[in-house]
């Protein structure tokens, strides 16, 4: 369980967000969803410590911790992948850069690797391979960090119709099967839709929650599924009303 | 051959046939222009009189490359990881670039002797800055959400400067390196110029001086095929290790 109390950060003198509560129960899938500029980058670099925060307590598991950066893993809508190194070198990244036991680590990845059906490409170069098996072995990587939260930036913006399907099946194992708690934070209403089990819908500046959606329908989901489109009209109008105070 | 190393090769033979044409249908005297096959003689005929001489001033090259390696790399790395200090140097080096090298040379002599020594330091003078500055450029063009992912994973500076940043700058410091090595003969020649005993900078004033004009620019055509040994040897060595970028 991930708590998130009274957060703030200011930027000369200006909140960014302040007072800012959020409560992960473990094993769900939580989305903030803002306007674009709502200080999006600014909560993300706060809550991985990149910046520090103002006010406010971050407590992971009943434990007060300064950031996430040490306790979640990362997944961005690249695949981030470095392109001078094989896919299995990928995988094996967070492995290498804690100087974990490296023979164990291998050993984990190679069972992620053949469960997302990517054995036999272990030794391929990021660039000979299909845009698809790239953001497959993200995941993989994601997996190797260890780590029961994840962190997700806008991993579905951006991506034309098909690729967002196949990696919102992709995403959606991190909850299923390998049971992660995962936090969101996007601006784009459709993500936020096939994904979330709740949604926190946020105004700008000073980001502020407005309102809390709790969705029940079954995952994976499509895109022109009527109840999601109700739900998306009230998102959207929240925002708009959000925007203009 | 490529259609470009073809135009490369159809456009020098159209330049050294005009050339020789007008030597020849102008009768101009030898001393003052040679004809580019009188030239071509020159540098073979006497090539075990040259030789000695390329071979000292590929010495103070090379010497001038290693030395400017092991000096650019340690400190585009320090002043990558200290902004502070990337700050605090920055005039230094432009203003150690706005110095023409011509100006120094005269000085390193006194200072560092008629031997290598001077040239070499010219050499590493003009060589230090562009692989430097482009080294400095590599490292921070980083990709920030590479960054991100880095200090998530945990990464020492050390782990993330090894399988991150230097990497992700080799293709900017084979630039840099590349510029370095084509101008490093600049440097070596003034030195010689102003005072040596050997090298083809000294051989092209001596040749000079006895208007043995032909002789002159055999050295240049030497020294023009040192320039692109060493071009190449970048060239293909920057191949193999950046394998990725394609």
């Amino acid at each position: 369980m991930l708590q998130i109390t009274d957060l703030a950060k200011y930027y000369n003198g200006q909140p960014v967000f302040s007072g800012l509560d959020l409560q992960l129960p473990a094993g769900r899938f939580q989305v903030l969803l803002g306007p674009s500029g709502c200080g999006k980058t600014s909560l993300f670099n706060t809550l991985t410590g990149v910046t520090p925060a103002d006010e406010g307590t971050i407590t992971w598991q009943g434990q007060t911790v300064p950031h996430l950066g040490s306790l979640c893993a990362y997944m961005h809508q690249k695949d981030l992948l470095l392109p001078w190194f094989s896919l299995m070198d990928n995988a094996l990244l967070p492995a290498r850069t804690r100087g974990r036991d490296m023979a164990g680590a291998r050993v984990r990845a190679e069972n992620l690797f053949s469960r997302l059906g990517l054995d036999g490409y272990e030794s391929h170069r990021p660039n000979q391979v299909s845009g698809g098996m790239r953001q497959r072995c993200a995941l993989v990587r994601t997996l190797m960090f260890d780590r029961d939260l994840i962190l997700l930036d806008e991993p579905l913006s951006a991506l034309d119709a098909i690729t967002r399907q196949r990696l919102q099946h992709l995403l959606l194992l991190l909850q299923t099967e390998f049971a992660k708690t995962i936090l969101m934070i996007t601006h784009d209403v459709d993500e936020a839709l096939l994904l979330a089990d709740d949604i926190f819908v946020s105004s700008s500046l000073p980001m502020t929650l407005i309102r809390r959606i709790q969705l029940n329908q079954p995952k994976p989901r499509a895109f022109d599924d009527p109840d999601l489109l109700h739900i998306k009209a009230d998102i959207l109008a929240h925002l708009v009303k959000g925007k203009a105070v | 051959m490529n259609r470009s190393g073809l135009t490369a090769l159809g456009l020098i033979t159209f330049l050294l046939a005009g050339w020789e044409g007008a030597v020849r249908i102008w009768t101009v005297p030898v001393f003052i222009l040679p004809p580019p096959s009188l030239i071509l003689k020159t540098a073979v005929v006497q090539a075990p009189m040259i030789l000695p001489h390329a071979a000292v001033t590929g010495a103070e090259i090379v010497l001038g490359i290693v030395l400017a390696l092991a000096t650019a790399i340690p400190l585009a790395i320090a002043m990558f990881a200290r902004p502070v200090l990337e700050k605090a140097l920055s005039p230094f080096l432009v203003a150690s670039q706005a110095i023409p090298v011509f100006a120094l040379a005269p000085l390193l002599v006194i200072w560092l002797g008629y031997g290598m020594a001077s040239k070499v330091f010219m050499a590493w003078i003009i060589i230090f800055f562009p692989i430097t500055v482009s080294l400095v450029q590599g490292l921070k063009s980083c990709d920030p959400e590479y960054r991100t992912l880095f200090s998530l994973m945990g990464a020492s500076f050390l782990k993330t400067l090894t399988l991150l940043y230097w990497p992700w700058a080799l293709p900017r410091f084979f630039a840099g390196l590349r510029v370095g090595v084509s101008v490093a003969t600049i440097g070596a020649v003034i030195g010689e110029w102003v005072g040596a005993q050997q090298g083809l900078g000294f051989l092209m004033i001596q040749s000079n001086a006895r208007l043995q004009t032909p002789l002159v620019f055999a050295a240049i055509l030497w020294l023009a095929a040192m320039g692109m040994a060493l071009w190449t040897l970048v060239g293909t060595l920057e191949k193999k290790i950046i394998t990725w970028n394609t």
